[in-house]
């Protein structure tokens, strides 16, 4: 609760652009305004085959609706500032680290190998330091999913260098 | 009603769910709409209405679960036992846990068989005035369904909204349905058919529950011990029965309402059990009245929310939205048909429900000591392995690693939502009520030739429109009452 409050008083003596409730809107405000550009290069059904509305105005329609609220949230935290919690600890990094590591991979090497690795990572790093428990989680359990997934509901996984010993 | 699931493999699945809806709800930070999204992908191997019994199986026990962990350790185990900890945590301390647990039992029990009940009854009353919906209709309906996701108990208003407009416009990506034009695909050719249910499912509640639990590693549970649960004496049943039916009622109706669900239920279910009982200055102090309130309600509102997901399509909670999705990838669509094609389907969902509760009554009486252990089971143990079920399950389905990308893209969207105020839950139900939406609009628009003043001359249409505006003027009256 306090970290909610330091929080808030910190984020009011911040310029506007450094804000959250801004970084946000603005996020949010500029997506919108890139989808909505991309939606004029929709292809335009000719009168008789269209049936109602072109395709592109329904998202459109959706995005102009996105982009007015945020403005008002905007509008409204101004008045009333957001309460976010406190700052992001560096097991959260590490985690979001482990996943772009997992694509990384998952993409190149092998797809069971990045659950694994991943497992490892995001294990140690939350704490956890016994042997048995870092292969459990990191090969034990990853070969039981591997045998329920590919023996009981006879999913093929992807090509890889250890799901092609299995294989091949 | 019953006579469908006499079957042996039901029955396994039924006793499964359950199990598995208990464990889940007793986990903090899972739950049966988490749990229920990692094991949407594995239904797949099951026949459409052994999938359907496992979801709500899970959701019945899932949202009992819930109250074990609250009265244990003081956090709800679901967002739907927020306000058993009120009084739950507060009576194991003096302890009296096992009374506590018992009346949390029996008054779930109680609440989720009189929502059955509602739903036999209601749902196909509800199902035959679809009948009289035409497009116009449905439209509006849709329109009404997301304008509720702006009372939705978590999140501002406006922001709810957002999320629901965003869960529309993710439906939008691919070939539009009626003219087949991409849209939004950018060339990829995966995105052409369009972002699958369960990637963005799997990835809004399991992963970016996994960051947010990664946030959360230096939180200690202190567990009260527990002996054994009791059965509430005469004197506990004499003082909560009216609150039990009370709250029952109150849960089922709430439960009916779209978008709404059992976190909403529970909080009006407690505050109105305080505002009748003898003993308000109890409460907050281990009230055995609080619990019975809080409890009884949000498990009415299970069945009160299966009301609107079967009979007209539209989700009444974020579970039934996953569970409406476990519809949909099964080929079965909600609607007044299902309820003259497949009465046997349904009479089937409903009878599992009623035994569902009258297991998880069974199990949570006589295995709350068990289950309360596995919130002992660590993070660091449990979430990894939940990343490799949600991966695997993810792939599963079209054997696509664009959909595990898919979902890990989404976990973090959603972990960014939920951080900065933004429910997770309006995205899927504007996922899965974008179809209807912009079809039916469309769709009305080639009956009334463009004009779309036409919608207000529907009777029905227009009370839905009337109805929408309501529940967005609803959450802002609100806030002024509490302001004053």
């Amino acid at each position: 609760m306090n970290n909610v409050r330091n929080k808030k008083r910190a984020n009011k003596s911040l310029p506007f652009f450094f804000k959250d409730e801004f970084k946000v809107s603005f996020i949010i405000v500029f997506i919108s305004i890139i989808l909505l550009i991309s939606t004029f290069s929709f292809d335009i059904v000719p009168p008789i085959l269209n049936r109602g509305i072109q395709p592109a105005t329904f998202p459109k329609a959706l995005l102009i609706f996105i982009i007015s609220l945020t403005l008002i949230i905007y509008y409204l935290s101004i008045k009333n500032p957001w309460k976010i919690g406190n700052k992001l600890p560096k097991t959260f990094f590490l985690t979001l680290l482990s996943f772009l590591i997992f694509v990384i991979i998952s993409k190149t090497l092998d797809f069971f190998l990045a659950i694994s690795v991943l497992s490892l990572f995001v294990s140690y790093n939350w704490g956890e330091r016994r042997i048995f428990y870092l292969l459990l989680v990191s090969i034990i359990f990853p070969i039981l999913v591997f045998i329920f997934f590919e023996t009981i509901l006879g999913l093929r996984f992807p090509p890889g260098i250890i799901t092609n010993l299995y294989y091949y | 009603m019953l006579t469908p699931l006499f079957s042996s493999k039901l029955l396994i699945v039924l006793l499964f769910g359950t199990l598995f809806g208990l464990i889940l709800g007793v986990l903090p930070g899972l739950g049966p709409t988490t749990g229920g999204a990692l094991i949407l992908p594995f239904t797949m191997t099951l026949d459409p209405l052994s999938a359907i019994v496992l979801l709500t199986s899970i959701y019945c026990a899932g949202t009992y679960g819930g109250a074990i962990t609250a009265v244990l350790i003081n956090t709800p185990g679901t967002p739907a036992a927020a306000a058993t900890c009120l009084d739950g945590y507060p009576l194991a301390q003096k302890g009296e846990a096992g009374r506590a647990l018992g009346m949390a039992t029996v008054s779930s029990t109680v609440g989720g068989i009189f929502s059955v009940i509602i739903l036999v009854f209601f749902a196909p009353l509800l199902a035959k005035l679809a009948y009289e919906f035409g497009q116009p209709e449905y439209f509006a309906l849709a329109i009404f369904g997301l304008t509720m996701l702006s009372s939705i108990g978590e999140g501002s208003p406006i922001k709810n909204l957002i999320a629901g407009a965003f869960g529309i416009l993710i439906s939008t990506i691919g070939k539009d349905f009626m003219t087949s034009i991409d849209r939004f695909t950018y060339g990829i050719n995966e995105l052409s058919v369009g972002i699958g249910f369960i990637p963005v499912v799997v990835g809004l509640f399991a992963i970016s529950e996994m960051l947010t639990q990664s946030t959360l590693l230096d939180q200690v549970f202190k567990r009260v011990a527990l002996k054994a649960v009791k059965l509430p004496t005469k004197d506990d049943y004499k003082k909560t029965w009216k609150t039990i039916l009370r709250s029952s009622g109150i849960g089922s109706f709430i439960g009916v309402l779209p978008a709404e669900g059992g976190t909403v239920a529970s909080l009006i279910g407690y505050s109105e059990a305080k505002r009748f009982s003898k003993n308000p200055e109890e409460f907050g102090k281990g009230s055995i009245e609080g619990i019975a309130g809080a409890e009884a309600a949000n498990n009415a509102a299970t069945g009160g929310a299966m009301v609107p997901t079967l009979a007209l399509g539209i989700p009444g909670s974020a579970t039934t939205a996953v569970i409406l999705t476990g519809l949909i990838i099964h080929g079965v669509r909600p609607g007044p048909d299902l309820f003259r094609e497949q009465p046997d389907f349904l009479y089937g969902i409903f009878g599992a429900m009623l035994i569902a509760n009258v297991l998880f009554f069974i199990f949570g009486f006589f295995g709350a000591k068990v289950f309360a252990r596995i919130t002992l089971v660590p993070n660091k143990i449990l979430w990894p392995m939940i990343f490799a079920v949600s991966v695997c399950g993810t792939y599963s389905l079209s054997q696509s690693i664009i959909d595990v990308w898919i979902m890990l893209f989404f976990g973090v969207l959603g972990f960014f939502m939920r951080r900065f105020g933004f429910s997770v839950v309006p995205v899927i139900i504007g996922l899965i009520l974008g179809e209807l939406v912009e079809g039916t609009l469309r769709q009305s628009l080639v009956i009334f030739d463009g004009n779309w003043l036409m919608f207000l001359t529907r009777p029905i249409a227009l009370t839905f429109f009337i109805l929408s505006l309501i529940a967005l003027a609803f959450p802002l009256l609100r806030s002024k009452k509490q302001k004053k």
